[in-house]
């Protein structure tokens, strides 16, 4: 059954990634992507590791890639342009490619010579072991606080890089102040007058 | 029941699918009644408040309304727009019927009576939820029409942006409850207040999140006031307007499920899910089953859900966006800062 279902999502994995490149609309490359995203969130929900696969469909799934959709789709896309750019840039992407290729070799080699992959998969994990989430929060609060709080401040600092960017005030708009409109009374607003026949009213 | 079906000769194997096949029939043909359901008692509860009968032809009541509906709507012609993205046009309804369903797996009805008691649930839920928005964004590209593309836009950042809030929501529940399991969630809540209420919401420090949640969970579901995804009045009927029969039906099935599934998770989260008001047994309420309990509080919430579609103006766009990010946002940021902070000293004491 696990073996089953691992072919299953890697199968679906390799496949719409490979969709994800060689789709000609850019719309359903992005959507190949999704599909990959929630197969690997399956691979990591079989090796155990169900909080990083639910962070992931959060994460990727649910915030990430519906902004790359909304781009994506908003975006007026020169799909001859997109196919010459794919011909020019195929021997650097072809580079990188083998580049990951021979790092994940090694990383395998690595990890199988010195016999961590045998202890690990000999044990699995025990029955009645803490969960998933308070390993993880046990580690990251405790070993990696440092890292943890460094990689945090990176990504606010990101995020207020990115409003400083984008920010510009535009003169001369008239915003809605809602605390304004409120706290504004009748009394404020309008008066009674009884002018006199034949005379106007001053404003 | 999967244990008596392992148990049988089917074998371990065979038997723990057929059993988690028939449980999930079990959840899943209830609910597509109860849609249809609560369809009908949507009509009727903003027919009275506007003063007209509602549905009150087929059935006693008008009960069999929504069948008549479902009915039609099988035995109309699907159409395509000739210009539609074919495959991805019949995608759309079904991504958003199956997500609105699949979120069921993990809601508890009673102690014990869930298809799946997992320990990372509400996450589980959370990223179920986020999902939703593909059916819908779907929909609006592939129709290749400008108001249904427009809705598609709006649903988008509207999920988006609600998507946030909801979530430190429910990371102020789960600091207080310690744990991402729904039925712990719920059995935390027993007793909560001096051994007395069995709800959340009546905690004055989380009362305010009860709130911010309920009318989050409408953005959420982009029901009334916040359905900018489907305002007639500027876009036809949203990213619905090109469909028609089963897939416009399909559509509405998983929108109500979904409601029904916010319904839940306002109960399950606040108001002490399948457990009675009041932890007193002078009440001889603890013999009445959990499950009523349950519907009984979800049809409350549904109420109010009706209540608020039929008074309600809607809102503005800028106005839905100002309310996600400039109030919900901070609010629950600080929220999650508070109840970390209480709860750090309610177990470890102050810190002297």
């Amino acid at each position: 059954m696990q073996i089953f279902a691992f072919y299953l999502f890697a199968s679906v994995v390799l496949a719409s990634g490979a969709m994800c490149i060689f789709s000609r609309n850019p719309v359903h490359s992005v959507l190949w992507l999704i599909l990959a995203f929630f197969n690997a969130a399956g691979l990591m929900v079989l090796v155990g590791a169900e909080f990083i696969a639910a962070l992931l469909v959060i994460v990727y799934v649910g915030a990430v890639a519906v902004l790359f959709l909304f781009v994506v789709m908003m975006l007026d896309i020169d799909f001859a342009e997109l196919r010459a750019g794919f011909m020019k840039h195929l021997p650097l992407g072809l580079l990188l490619a083998l580049v990951l290729v021979v790092e994940i070799i090694f990383g395998v080699g690595a990890w199988q010579s010195s016999g961590m992959g045998q202890a690990t998969a000999a044990v699995g994990i025990p029955e009645g072991a803490p969960s998933n989430i308070e390993q993880l929060g046990a580690l990251l609060y405790t070993k990696y606080v440092f890292l943890f709080e460094a990689a945090g401040m990176i990504l606010l600092v990101a995020m207020v890089g990115a409003i400083v960017l984008t920010h510009r005030t535009r003169s001369g708009v008239r915003k809605q102040n809602v605390a304004n409109q409120v706290a504004r009374r009748p009394e404020d607003a309008t008066r009674n007058t009884q002018p006199e026949v034949g005379k106007g009213v001053e404003l | 029941m999967t244990e008596f079906l392992q148990s049988t000769f089917l074998g371990a194997e065979l038997g723990w699918f057929v059993g988690t096949l028939a449980l999930i029939l079990l959840i899943a043909l209830p609910l597509m009644l109860a849609v249809a359901m609560i369809i009908y008692v949507d009509r009727k509860i903003w027919a009275a408040m506007a003063l007209r009968k509602g549905p009150n032809v087929v059935g006693p009541f008008g009960l069999l309304q929504s069948f008549a509906d479902g009915l039609k709507v099988f035995l109309q012609e699907t159409i395509i727009p000739s210009s539609a993205n074919k495959g991805l046009f019949l995608l759309a309804p079904i991504i958003t019927f199956t997500v609105a369903l699949l979120a069921w797996a993990v809601i508890p009805f009673g102690e014990d009576m869930v298809l799946a008691n997992i320990n990372i649930g509400l996450l589980y839920i959370l990223a179920i939820s986020s999902l939703g928005v593909y059916g819908v964004v779907i929909a609006g590209w592939a129709s290749n029409s400008k108001y249904p593309f427009f809705s598609a836009m709006r649903a988008a950042a509207q999920m988006i942006s609600y998507e946030v809030s909801i979530g430190f929501i429910l990371i102020s529940v789960v600091l207080f409850a310690g744990t991402f399991n729904l039925s712990e969630i719920v059995l935390s809540q027993e007793g909560h207040i001096f051994g007395m209420v069995n709800a959340y919401g009546l905690n004055p420090l989380l009362f305010p999140m009860a709130v911010v949640f309920l009318i989050a969970s409408m953005a959420e579901t982009a029901r009334h006031p916040f359905d900018l995804t489907e305002a007639e009045s500027e876009l036809v009927a949203g990213y619905q307007t090109e469909y028609s029969s089963m897939s416009f039906a399909l559509f509405w099935l998983g929108e109500y499920a979904n409601i029904l599934l916010m319904c839940a998770l306002n109960v399950i989260l606040f108001w002490g899910g399948w457990l009675p008001p009041l932890d007193v047994d002078w009440i001889p309420w603890f013999d009445i089953p959990g499950i009523i309990w349950l519907f009984g509080k979800m049809f409350f919430f549904f109420f109010i859900f009706s209540w608020v579609m039929a008074t309600v103006p809607r809102y503005r766009y800028d106005q839905l966006m100002r309310l996600g990010w400039k109030i919900f946002l901070p609010l629950s940021l600080l929220w999650v800062v508070l109840v970390s902070g209480y709860v750090m000293i309610d177990k470890f004491g102050l810190p002297l």
